[in-house]
């Protein structure tokens, strides 16, 4: 295959990639940037949303294509109603101090992952796409639903933005991002918003999971790359800053994808993951972040 | 769905008392007051081998019932202590240590996967335990470990792909691309495949190395030349379906080589799963039909249901729950071979290991039946290292059929070490 | 001085355990012994100078194999390949340190995890020298010290590497350098204002908690006969970090307080449930609401405010 073809199809996987990658990354952006959180769960809920996408197709049955619109609407709002739950019985009690809160995430990843490998079990299983369409160019084929998955993704991150530009919500969680104690003054519940960013974090990532679940399979472990790959994007692209969790999942999507095609894969993976690691040194903020106090 | 919190000593109690009471109800096989012998787990139940872990588990509970129905060993009844390692080489030699000294095991049985054997070994050789691994890893037969480490249940990755190699270039093609994780146990199928195709004349033309990290992996499909006439692929990991759906994708309708993968790319996944319908036709390594064929023998049908394994492979009581039938077996066979082991030693208690270890190694053959359900084997007391029949199966309306069985010759090879004149 | 006579003391009742308590639970005291030491340098890093790193399984991994290459290709003997190991810790820490500590806050805890899934995969892609994923033997621990058994010396090491690293932390978290550790924890602007240079103490600190971080994973090595790259893994950068905030961040003998606790409920929760993860996260997640500053810190907190 020639080169022209190649580069096609490296941007192709790498669009998928940093389109999934967005939505994580953007829930734990949200969560860090208004809580200051840094929640080493969201990987599970990720897990979690992709393991409650096959429980759900599975219950549901009928054509592929209803039941996993189905898990699609379903799934998030569990997860999201399991993390406002989290958030309510641990967090909020340890009053969002950043290193408790690094522990009891851990806490929960584990407890999260001992109830999917009892509850769902140790395989991999598969859930079928809603639609099974290949689009054979000349010189290979793509799967239709992974470049759908492209578009639904950029689809929820404008709503993501609607919802946080547009709405009272939106603002509210803006408001308590920029200053907590104005806020609190203001009248604003607090508990409340930060329940709701919580939940809305752990949706996004759950969202993700279910775009992603018919290409991957769900797995009780599968949450660990996306965690380690959401935090390092929120990382490069600046603490808080929504646009540049976006422009560095893009970013990070396409060098991942277009290294490997000019150095074995793994001395690939070691020279994207050191250049991204000296992104960082010289550019402690990241690549939109005011630097921090 | 397994219980949440299952109390492992009360369920191996239970099991216990179920033998116990059989025992009693059937005169001959009264143990009397004989104390158990004690076999050790080394258990994948969390961790990257939990899928397999699983159904070792089941294997060695159905194995563990046989033996007890049948009297047990030297006239004592048996139970096994299984413990979770988490698929982690520290915690692997923790567990073999807890195994040893706290639950006073006899001898330890049961890891897959060679990190954890390897980081284990050394310590089952300092406390002088018997450890029998169920692992396929060429590092017992290559040297690396010790004297009280044997694989005695299922034939070294080294030999079954050395023995794919004469049919594959006979019937499938010449030029072979390969498709690999990167890391040792794909290296194992890198080189000696390497190795065995060019003996036969053919030629690997290019070796796709795949990091381990990796969780998609289409971006390395174009990497396979066009001239590929044979595409081999053996992945490991959750990530193997994704591998063989995208191959799917890739190749779709368009004109593609012939395709020749191991089961590990498919172990515990169906392969009648979405997506997976253009596997039609291509070719999977097996060590141990998944599919019950049309000629399986008697010790087949009997294993098959003391597992609860259903004729497609899946879990009698779960269709979606799919065995990993080509490696369990393992299990199963090494109990056969512990019974045998401490019979021919008149195996009293520990101190009596050194005498099973000299038992075992100086057995030679297994013959095929309810004791080894997978076929006949040659054992060498010297590598310590077994070598059995290995499968060709061709996916045939969804299921895997074979189409060729190997020689036991095929896949042997010279000694690369003689345990056997090691001290103890 | 009663600081020295609960310290000694401690080193006393650990010297009494080994030799008395049952095989298993001496050879788990062993290994805990070992591990400990690995605790004791990210304390000195988290606990007193208040850097988060996910990157420790770097330096325990550089300890792993700076001993476990040269027993195996150069034929070194066991003992000097320790202080390898410990060498290599220590300066693979303070190279990272002198990129990664340009940040601070979560970025460090990024950009340290990074560095470490570079070492992995490096560890991986040398496949060939390093093993990789199966990893070395390396050679019987009854040769580690001539005319005692591989358990007597295997004992015996880990008692002599964990009373050096109790001691030297002691003794360097009471000196000058540990007051401006902590300093740098509570305030690095005031303690940049009264003339110190934050840089060289952290960068200080970090490589201190290497060369302990080393010496544990090369004497892990050596002592239980294994180098592998799963040493490398994110795991073991956690691991230390939660064996610490068990213990109590902080403080002298958090560390080993915090390791036994965590090994043992590991143990103990294997034996009578299949579900050992919801064993640990719940006993975090308790921990951290109801002692969040460990085991040692809460009963300094209320109790014995002399604790170091």
């Amino acid at each position: 295959m020639g080169f022209g073809p190649f580069l096609l199809l490296a941007l192709m996987e790498s669009a998928v990639t940093a389109a999934t990658l967005a939505l994580t990354a953007v829930g734990l952006s949200l969560v860090f940037g208004v809580m200051r959180v840094v929640n080493v769960a969201h990987g599970e809920f990720f897990m979690l949303g992709a393991v409650s996408a096959w429980f759900i197709t599975t219950w549901v049955g009928g054509p592929a294509w209803f039941s996993f619109l189905v898990a699609l609407a379903v799934a998030p709002l569990f997860v999201a109603a399991l993390a406002a739950l989290a958030d309510r019985i641990v967090l909020k009690r340890l009053d969002y101090e950043p290193e408790a809160t690094i522990v009891a995430t851990i806490g929960l990843m584990y407890i999260f992952q001992q109830a999917a490998l009892s509850f769902y079990g140790p395989q991999a299983m598969p859930v079928e796409p809603p639609f099974n369409f290949r689009i054979q160019l000349p010189w290979f084929g793509y799967s239709a639903y992974k470049l759908s998955v492209i578009a639904f993704a950029t689809l929820v991150l404008i709503g993501v933005w609607l919802f946080l530009t547009r709405t009272r919500a939106g603002l509210v969680m803006r408001a308590t991002q920029v200053d907590r104690e104005t806020a609190q003054a203001f009248g604003i519940d607090v508990d409340r918003v930060y329940a709701g960013v919580f939940a809305l974090g752990a949706g996004l990532a759950a969202i993700a999971a279910v775009l992603i679940v018919p290409i991957q399979q769900a797995h009780y472990l599968m949450g660990h790359d996306p965690l380690l790959l959401a935090f390092i994007t929120v990382i490069v692209g600046g603490l808080g800053s929504l646009r540049g969790t976006i422009v560095a999942a893009i970013f990070i999507g396409l060098s991942d994808g277009l290294i490997a095609f000019f150095w074995s894969p793994t001395l690939a993976k070691i020279i994207a993951t050191l250049l991204v690691a000296l992104v960082l040194v010289f550019r402690p903020q990241g690549l939109f972040g005011a630097r921090q106090q | 769905m397994t219980n949440l919190i299952t109390p492992t000593r009360r369920t191996l109690l239970k099991g216990m008392g179920a033998g116990l009471l059989a025992s009693a109800a059937l005169p001959g096989h009264v143990f009397g007051q004989a104390a158990p012998i004690k076999l050790g787990f080394q258990l994948h139940r969390t961790g990257i081998g939990a899928a397999y872990g699983r159904w070792y588990e089941r294997t060695a509970q159905a194995a563990l019932k046989v033996v007890n129905d049948a009297g047990g060993i030297n006239g004592r009844p048996v139970e096994i202590v299984f413990e979770d390692d988490a698929t982690d080489p520290k915690r692997g030699a923790e567990v073999v240590e807890k195994l040893a000294s706290q639950a006073g095991c006899d001898l330890i049985f049961g890891p897959l996967f060679s990190h954890v054997v390897i980081g284990s070994a050394p310590r089952a050789g300092e406390l002088k335990i018997p450890y029998l691994v169920c692992s396929e890893g060429y590092h017992v037969a290559s040297g690396m470990l010790n004297r009280w480490t044997m694989q005695p249940g299922i034939t070294d990755v080294r030999a079954q792909v050395s023995s794919m190699a004469p049919w594959v270039t006979q019937n499938l093609g010449k030029k072979v691309t390969m498709v690999y994780p990167d890391y040792a146990f794909g290296y194992d199928h890198r080189d000696f495949f390497t190795e065995a195709v060019k003996a036969q004349g053919g030629e690997v033309i290019a070796q796709i190395a795949i990091p381990p990290t990796e969780t998609t992996f289409t971006r390395y499909l174009p990497q396979i030349p066009t001239e590929t006439e044979v595409l081999y692929h053996v992945m490991v990991g959750p990530a193997v379906l994704t591998f063989v759906k995208e191959l799917g994708d890739f190749y779709g309708s368009g004109a593609r080589p012939q395709i020749f993968g191991f089961i590990d790319s498919l172990e515990a996944v169906d392969t009648a799963s979405p997506g997976l319908e253009f596997l039609e036709g291509t070719h999977f390594w097996e060590a141990h039909n998944r599919v019950k064929q049309a000629d399986a023998s008697e010790a087949e049908t009997f294993y098959r249901a003391a597992v609860g394994v259903d004729d497609n492979g899946a879990s009698v009581s779960d269709a979606a729950d799919v065995a990993t039938y080509s490696h369990m077996f393992s299990v199963w066979e090494t109990l056969s071979v512990i019974k045998k082991g401490m019979e021919a030693a008149g195996y009293q208690g520990p101190a009596d290991r050194q005498k099973f270890v000299e038992a075992v190694e100086a057995m030679t053959t297994f013959d095929a039946g309810q004791d080894h359900p997978q076929g006949d084997k040659v054992f060498n007391g010297k590598t310590h290292q077994v070598f059995g029949h290995q499968f060709i199966s061709k996916v045939e309306g969804g299921k895997l059929m074979r189409v060729h069985q190997t020689a036991i010759e095929d896949g042997q090879y010279a000694d690369a070490v003689d345990y056997s004149t090691q001290s103890f | 001085m009663r600081n020295w006579i609960l310290h000694l003391g401690t080193l006393a009742l650990v010297a009494v355990l080994l030799v008395t308590l049952p095989p298993y639970h001496a050879t788990n005291l062993a290994r805990i012994l070992v591990l400990v030491v690995f605790a004791i340098g990210y304390n000195l890093a988290f606990g007193y100078t208040g850097l988060l790193s996910l990157g420790h399984a770097l330096f325990f991994a550089a300890g792993v194999y700076g001993a476990a290459l040269p027993v195996t290709y150069l034929g070194l003997p066991q003992l000097p390949a320790l202080i390898a190991g410990l060498a290599a810790g220590g300066v693979m820490a303070a190279l990272v340190g002198l990129l990664a500590l340009r940040t601070a806050g979560v970025s460090f805890m990024i950009v340290t995890l990074m560095f470490a899934q570079a070492g992995y995969l490096t560890l991986l892609y040398f496949n060939p020298v390093t093993g990789g994923d199966e990893g070395l033997v390396l050679p019987d621990a009854a040769t580690l010290l001539p005319g005692l058994s591989a358990d007597a010396a295997r004992a015996t090491i880990a008692f002599a590497l964990f009373a050096t690293a109790l001691i030297a932390a002691l003794v360097i978290v009471q000196s000058r350098l540990g007051r401006t550790m902590v300093a740098m924890r509570e305030n690095e602007e005031r303690s940049r204002m009264l003339g110190y240079n934050p840089f060289a103490v952290k960068l200080a600190a970090l490589a201190l908690s290497g060369l302990f971080s080393g010496a544990a994973g090369a004497a892990y090595a050596l002592l239980f006969g294994y180098a592998g790259a799963s040493f490398a893994t994110i795991q073991y950068s956690i691991l230390p970090m939660l064996w610490v905030l068990m213990g109590g961040a902080g403080t002298v003998l958090g560390p080993l307080i915090g390791t036994a606790a965590m090994f043992y409920l590991v143990d103990i929760a294997g034996s009578y449930t299949t579900a050992t993860l919801l064993f640990v996260g719940v006993a975090l997640v308790l921990l951290i609401l109801f002692a969040p500053k460990g085991i040692l810190g809460t009963i300094r907190e209320r109790w014995l405010t002399w604790l170091p």
